[in-house]
């Protein structure tokens, strides 16, 4: 990153906040060559030498911070927490803690008088969780000092990558405001909390610590960072709210406070009550390295022989492949690594790359878990068709990564059961204004959601490019599928490639594209079953129905061609037999709830997963909860104050398949399996436990 | 009710009574109810080289009403048939856009319109014109008035004396319906008549009184002649014997308009007879004419892919088999260029009535 470059542009040492220099003149002129020769005063090699000179990294990223995410005061502010939380998520799951993260904005008054948040130009991000806390002595490196961290030389999957999130998003706050990062840390009951205030000092990208004391911290473990910046918080698409929402769908196993500038307080509990599993370290792919990484391997190396130094230090090279790959590169396998150079280093690496290597280890990489998933997408979209699918570990460039989609589908049953618009006689050339809501796309990389620069990523154009209308859902050309949707793409990696330093799309590699659109496809086609056998049942209600519409008008026809005085009662009576008769009958009118099981359609969510669809032999299986259920569900929460959005969302009883059938073990082992979803003062009062013997005697009978 | 049925129409009026009879019949023995409707495409006609006509096929489809895809179509048949035996009991004639009109509601309790166009009544009207064996006129609808007339001959319209001779260059708009009942040929002098594809070339010749010097009656149907000019046409060739030439652009769709008011058109086949005039005579525009009259190529057009398409589908009918016009739709595609008949005015304004036409009828230059 410390590029040396011959341009003086940072010539000036302005004291640190105010580090909008204005360009010197002297380099407006030098961009034009010609213009440069004309002038009396021509710089010579010399004078140019003396303004050579070393750039620090954070000096170079005060310029460009808008390669971090730093553009505009928006997406600054949402970068901050982003960084913060990600921060956070990260040290909690190493350390084996199910992470309880709080965030609060605050508007920050700056003077005047405070202004509503909408209004504010400053606020103040604090952010605090109940990890593994930090040793004081890190404290002011980790958060002021650019490129510092324990993840970047490490091949393990972590939210953060380079280490200069949260240093970065300090710098920004120390530029916009002048304000340092306020640090809390305390890594157990036993020891004493430190405070700290830092400051980065950009020329030397060296943390200024300007306040270090202990102080007493009602939390007995954790790490609080306080941030004031320059901001704008506004709600909707690419908000901090909805980044929030969004990484409590990809972590139910978070707990996650918010309170909002606003003063409202929005909790995510968790619904998942286990860690992912702890991803492991890997040596690098022989792949995926590039011929300069390799002769840079080849001189750190500690093994003596370049045999060894192949078996060591990269993942998947047995000793008897080692001893292959020398031989084919014709470089004796007892060569010491430090010799083996230019020409010679260049066939070892093309052979490497010919020769036929295990994909990379795959336990690296924690996916989400395609019960998680479901238990996060459930929490937080409402829908009637729940799916996620979880593909197994693939390789691009030598680095492991996994893809998982989830799928969530439908408008809720509330939405659905709500009454349509009176009906207003249509004139000719108006239509019934059908709805063209497109499908959201909700994209993460190794768990955090990307909100920004949606159309560049390759998870948004395997969306595009699978063809959605072979599930039963309608798809314009070049667009997102239409109807109520909410696609979620993950991408795990030890390192996902995104197209910039802010980590807002994932580059486009072919090998990511492929397993994204397979998983892509895979939920389609669960979506496709749901929709398709849903379609059916409506199908054939909607035959009825047509010719219950239908009779009306053929009965009156015929009556004024028989010059009104035909029996039409019977007549109508007769016509809506034969139409019962020939559109399934009973049947139609159990699929369909009429039999007074719900509201027309399917009335609750159902849940597809790998092993098929619950209840495959008979729809009427799926009419889970009844209204009335619901509601006691709903009651049955305790009435807090706060606006919850998850509120009385629980799973129900029957959406989860597990197993083969519904046997007496597969229903306990279904139990045991919820209990890992459901919000703890459910599990507390099992509400929604108590219905479901009798549900499943239902069903049998129905059966 | 059933008074007002007149004697003239009862037949119509019962067959659409009929259709009534056919739902009750079929709901009282739990049966779907269905109409047999003959086939109104090229897969169902013929043409009959003896008689000079197309002729409908036997081909028929069933219309009922517990199938998903047709229900509404036959709900839609009854509705148009009760409107039409509203028609019938009233002795009124009327429109296709009335009847439109006329049978377009909601449906209770719903979004849905019992039409939402008229391209949804007008095929069913034809549907029971020919399921029912009905003309369009004896079901009182009325097509658009598209044609003009003038030349000597005299009709008698409602009682009122129309003597086409004495109208001006306007001359007499010919009612879409030209049945005897309605139209009465009173006096014919003409020795033949012209139907012209175009109504600027009809005013051209009705303006120059070319019918007055050759003795004609000169007919005009704006472009493809509605029903009632086809008709009239007819009726002049069969009950005054006139000769019938027809004067078209020199482009497929002129081949088609020739070939509709001789042999019939395929959507209508089942009205040939009483429409088509097999001794109808193609007098122009002809592909050989262009080199014969001097037309200098650049007043022709390009064939267009469209153009080209439909010549080609031309040269397939078996109504277009004979040499004369094989070679004719060839010569056209070979010089790639269409005419118009107003191109015609490139030599003189007046070229048509002055030059064309009577070298065409002195050299009998014609296809048949």
């Amino acid at each position: 990153m410390a590029t040396k470059t011959s341009s003086p542009r940072t010539k000036s040492s302005a004291p640190a906040p105010q580090f909008e220099t204005t360009v010197p003149e002297s380099v407006a002129s030098r961009k034009r060559p010609s213009s440069r020769e004309e002038s009396a005063a021509a710089v010579t090699a010399v004078e140019m030498g003396a303004r050579q000179r070393e750039i620090s990294v954070s000096e170079f990223f005060t310029k460009n911070r808008h390669l971090l995410g730093f553009d505009n005061p928006r997406k600054a502010l949402l970068t901050c927490v982003k960084e913060a939380v990600d921060n956070s998520l990260d040290a909690c799951e190493e350390a084996g803690i199910l992470p309880d993260v709080t965030v609060k904005l605050e508007t920050v008054a700056n003077g005047q008088a405070p202004a509503a948040p909408s209004q504010a130009t400053r606020f103040r991000i604090t952010v605090t969780d109940n990890g593994p806390g930090i040793v004081r002595q890190q404290i002011p490196r980790v958060f002021a000092k650019l490129l510092y961290g324990s993840k970047f030389h490490r091949m393990r999957m972590s939210r953060g990558q380079q280490g200069i999130g949260i240093s970065a998003a300090g710098m920004y706050g120390q530029l916009t405001t002048g304000k340092p990062v306020k640090v809390i840390s305390r890594t157990g009951p036993r020891a004493a909390a430190h405070y700290f205030e830092v400051q980065i000092d950009t020329k030397k990208n060296e943390p200024l610590v300007h306040e270090n004391k202990q102080i007493d911290w009602a939390q007995p473990q954790g790490t609080e960072v306080a941030l004031e910046v320059e901001g704008r918080y506004q709600k909707g698409r690419a908000s901090v709210d909805e980044w929030l929402e969004q990484t409590s769908i990809a972590n139910p196993h978070v707990r996650l406070v918010y309170y909002t500038p606003e003063g409202e307080t929005k909790e995510y509990p968790r619904t998942y009550h286990e860690l992912p599993p702890s991803p492991k370290e890997i040596k690098p792919h022989p792949y995926g390295i590039e011929l300069g990484a390799l002769l840079k391997m080849l001189q750190d190396t500690k093994s003596q022989t370049v045999a060894s130094f192949l078996a060591s230090d990269f993942c998947r090279v047995s000793p008897a492949l080692a001893e292959e790959i020398c031989k084919e590169a014709k470089v004796s396998p007892a060569t010491k690594p430090r010799d083996v150079k230019h020409q010679a280093a260049e066939t070892l690496y093309k052979t490497i790359q010919t020769t036929k290597i295990m994909a990379p280890p795959t336990n690296c990489i924690s996916p989400i878990g395609e019960k998680a998933i479901l238990s996060g997408l459930y929490k937080q979209i409402k829908g009637e068709f729940y799916t996620a699918v979880s593909r197994p570990p693939a390789v691009y460039r030598g680095y492991p990564f996994i893809i998982e989609a989830g799928l969530a589908f439908g408008k809720g049953p509330e939405e659905a059961a709500k009454p349509q618009q009176a009906a207003v006689p249509l004139a000719e050339g108006e239509d019934q204004g059908h709805e063209t809501e497109q499908a959201r796309v909700i994209r993460y990389a190794n768990r955090v959601p990307l909100l920004y620069q949606q159309s560049a990523c390759a998870t948004f154009k395997a969306v595009l490019s699978t063809t959605w209308r072979n599930y039963g859902v309608s798809q314009s050309r070049g667009a997102l599928p239409a109807g109520p949707m909410v696609i979620f793409v993950h991408m795990a990696s030890v390192w996902v490639p995104f197209t910039s330093e802010s980590k807002e799309a994932i580059a486009d590699y072919d090998e990511i594209q492929k397993e994204i659109t397979l998983a892509l496809r895979e939920a389609g086609r669960r979506l496709g079953i749901f929709l398709r056998r849903r379609e059916r049942a409506a199908s054939e209600f909607r035959r009825r129905n047509i010719f219950d519409l239908y009779i009306e008008e053929v009965v009156a026809a015929c009556n004024r061609l028989k010059g009104g005085n035909l029996p039409t009662q019977k007549l109508k009576e007769q016509l809506h037999k034969i139409a019962s008769s020939r559109t399934g009958g009973l049947k139609t009118d159990e699929a369909l709830g009429k039999t007074g099981a719900g509201p027309e359609g399917l009335p609750s969510s159902i849940i597809v997963t790998a092993e098929g669809i619950e209840g495959e032999t008979e729809i009427s299986g799926q009419i889970p909860a009844t209204p009335a259920a619901a509601a006691e569900r709903a009651q049955s929460e305790p009435a807090t104050g706060t606006k919850r959005p998850v509120k009385g969302r629980g799973l129900p009883d029957k959406t989860v398949k597990v197993g083969k059938g519904r046997s007496v073990e597969s229903t306990r082992a279904k139990a045991g399996q919820q209990a890992l979803f459901v919000d703890e003062q459910l599990q507390a009062k099992k509400v929604p436990f108590k219905k479901k013997p009798a549900q499943v005697s239902a069903t049998r009978k129905r059966k | 009710m059933a008074q007002a049925k007149t004697k003239k129409n009862g037949a119509v009026g019962k067959k659409l009574v009929g259709m009534a009879d056919v739902v009750i019949a079929a709901a009282q023995r739990a049966k779907d109810p269905a109409f047999e409707i003959p086939i109104r495409a090229l897969s169902n006609v013929s043409f009959n080289p003896r008689r000079g006509l197309i002729e409908m096929g036997e081909k028929k489809q069933s219309r009922s009403f517990f199938n998903v895809g047709m229900a509404k179509k036959f709900m839609q048949t009854m509705l148009v048939a009760d409107a039409l035996a509203e028609l019938q009991q009233a002795d009124l004639t009327t429109s296709l856009r009335e009847i439109y009109y006329r049978t377009k509601h909601t449906i209770q309790d719903s979004h849905e319109n019992t039409f939402d166009t008229q391209d949804e009544s007008d095929p069913i009207i034809e549907d029971l014109e020919v399921s029912l064996v009905a003309l369009r006129e004896e079901l009182h609808v009325r097509a658009e008035n598209s044609g003009s007339i003038v030349g000597p001959v005299v009709f008698g319209d409602d009682g009122d004396r129309v003597d086409c001779a004495k109208l001006g260059k306007g001359g007499y708009s010919v009612p879409s319906i030209v049945e005897p009942e309605y139209l009465e040929i009173r006096r014919c002098t003409a020795d033949f008549l012209l139907l012209v594809e175009k109504g600027t070339q009809w005013n051209r010749l009705s303006e120059d009184k070319f019918w007055r010097r050759y003795n004609c009656v000169l007919l005009t149907g704006n472009g493809q002649p509605p029903r009632g000019v086809r008709r009239l046409a007819r009726r002049l060739h069969e009950e005054r014997k006139l000769p019938v030439y027809v004067l078209v652009d020199n482009d497929p769709w002129g081949y088609y308009i020739y070939s509709v008011v001789k042999q019939g058109s395929i959507n209508l086949a089942f009205e040939s007879q009483r429409m088509a005039i097999p001794k109808a005579k193609f007098i122009g525009l002809s592909s050989a004419d262009p080199e014969r009259y001097e037309l200098p190529r650049n007043v022709g057009i390009k064939l267009n892919e469209k153009d080209i398409t439909r010549a080609k589908e031309l040269l397939n009918y078996q109504w277009f088999q004979k040499p004369a016009w094989q070679q004719e739709i060839k010569r056209m595609l070979t010089s790639g260029l269409k005419y118009e008949l107003d191109a015609l005015a490139n030599k003189d304004f007046q070229y048509l009535t002055k030059k064309y036409l009577p070298r065409k009828l002195k050299e009998k230059d014609w296809l048949d």
